[in-house]
């Protein structure tokens, strides 16, 4: 499988490569991993209503993550971020492609057509009017990521598709946990999330 | 239904808290209406929906603004599933506990790819706060003119409501 992935070159963030807006056609050497158990996964498919259920599930998590990056571009271009905040924003619009590329990747492995972004977005831009507006909105968008793949997990057709959502699930509760951080609340206020 | 109408300003003003409605909290409110503990915990509940929903935009999901007594799959220019579209589903409180419960049970082919809320409390807190939050203010212009029948004013045989 992972001859079939060209691995993406490792590069530094930057503000100029944020602000451009690619994404990476290729997955990242983590992603490879969460994909190689795939012929497991692909093998012990229960039938193709199972596979149609995941293809829906799998896009329903990618097109909120289309929307998480379209968002952190908002955030970047407000001018409202400052350094280091805006260096985080930028490290985590970078991970939301990473899960972009994956989901991308798996649906079509389902036989599915990936969704793509929307050619704009309705954020409440007139709402934001300081960092921490910013990073309230942000953090909102993470914990409801952390909650809609925790929603996912259990009813995905496999337990390889289950791991790499858990995958994902984990990085957008770190997401979340360091807004937190960042806003002066408590990072972790639950020992469990819902 | 229950009779919330008192906690929609401060609901959709993002100031219901029990702190700031204690007053009014502190006698036991009629038994069919909600406590504004339980709103304000609908409130934490309603942000697990924050990744594809709000109550004003459609985003991956609908926008919730008048989602009482609309007929599931109808906001004007969102896409659906077929499934949804399909449904015959007029939401209110007993047909949303019902598929939020276990929404691919009660439509298969949702896009709603989420495993639901096994926990009737709270069902019943997200409930009271949708109530609540989707007839605010800041729903006066959101909620469009999403069907709340098939167009003539009569249902239809097969619709599933309350």
């Amino acid at each position: 499988m992972s001859s079939e992935i060209a691995l993406a070159p490792r590069e530094a963030l930057s503000r100029r490569k944020f602000l451009g807006g690619a994404t990476t056609a290729t997955l990242s050497a983590a992603a490879i991993g969460l994909l190689a158990g795939a012929p497991t996964l692909f093998a012990r498919r229960a039938s193709a209503e199972t596979d149609e259920q995941d293809i829906r599930i799998l896009n329903t998590a990618l097109g909120a993550e289309h929307e998480a990056v379209a968002a952190y571009q908002v955030g970047a271009e407000s001018g409202l971020l400052k350094k280091p905040t805006l260096d985080l924003a930028v490290q985590f619009q970078g991970q939301h492609k990473e899960h972009i590329d994956l989901l991308a990747a798996t649906v079509k492995k389902l036989g599915g057509q990936p969704v793509a972004g929307k050619v704009s977005y309705a954020f409440p831009v007139e709402k934001l009017e300081t960092e921490e507006d910013v990073l309230r909105f942000a953090a909102g968008l993470e914990k409801g990521a952390v909650s809609a793949y925790l929603g996912a997990v259990p009813i995905l057709g496999s337990g390889e598709l289950s791991r790499a959502a858990a995958s994902i699930l984990g990085d957008e509760a770190m997401h979340w946990a360091v807004l937190r951080y960042v806003l002066g609340e408590n990072p972790v206020p639950h020992a469990f999330v819902s | 239904m229950r009779a919330v109408a008192a906690f929609v300003f401060l609901a959709s003003a993002g100031l219901l808290t029990a702190g700031l409605v204690g007053a009014g909290a502190s006698s036991s409110p009629p038994a069919d209406v909600a406590s504004s503990a339980d709103v304000e915990k609908g409130r934490e509940i309603y942000e697990r929906c924050g990744a594809c929903h709000s109550l004003e935009r459609d985003r991956v999901g609908p926008r919730h603004c008048g989602l009482f007594g609309r007929r599931a799959g109808s906001v004007p220019g969102f896409v659906y599933s077929d499934a949804m579209r399909e449904s015959r589903l007029f939401w209110g409180r007993k047909t949303l506990d019902r598929f939020l419960t276990n929404p691919l049970a009660v439509v298969p082919g949702t896009f709603m790819g989420y495993a639901g809320i096994p926990d009737p409390k709270e069902r019943e807190q997200l409930l009271d706060y949708l109530d609540v939050a989707t007839r605010g203010e800041q729903c006066d212009a959101a909620a469009g003119s999403a069907a709340k029948t098939d167009g003539d004013g009569r249902g239809r045989r097969g619709d599933v409501r309350d």
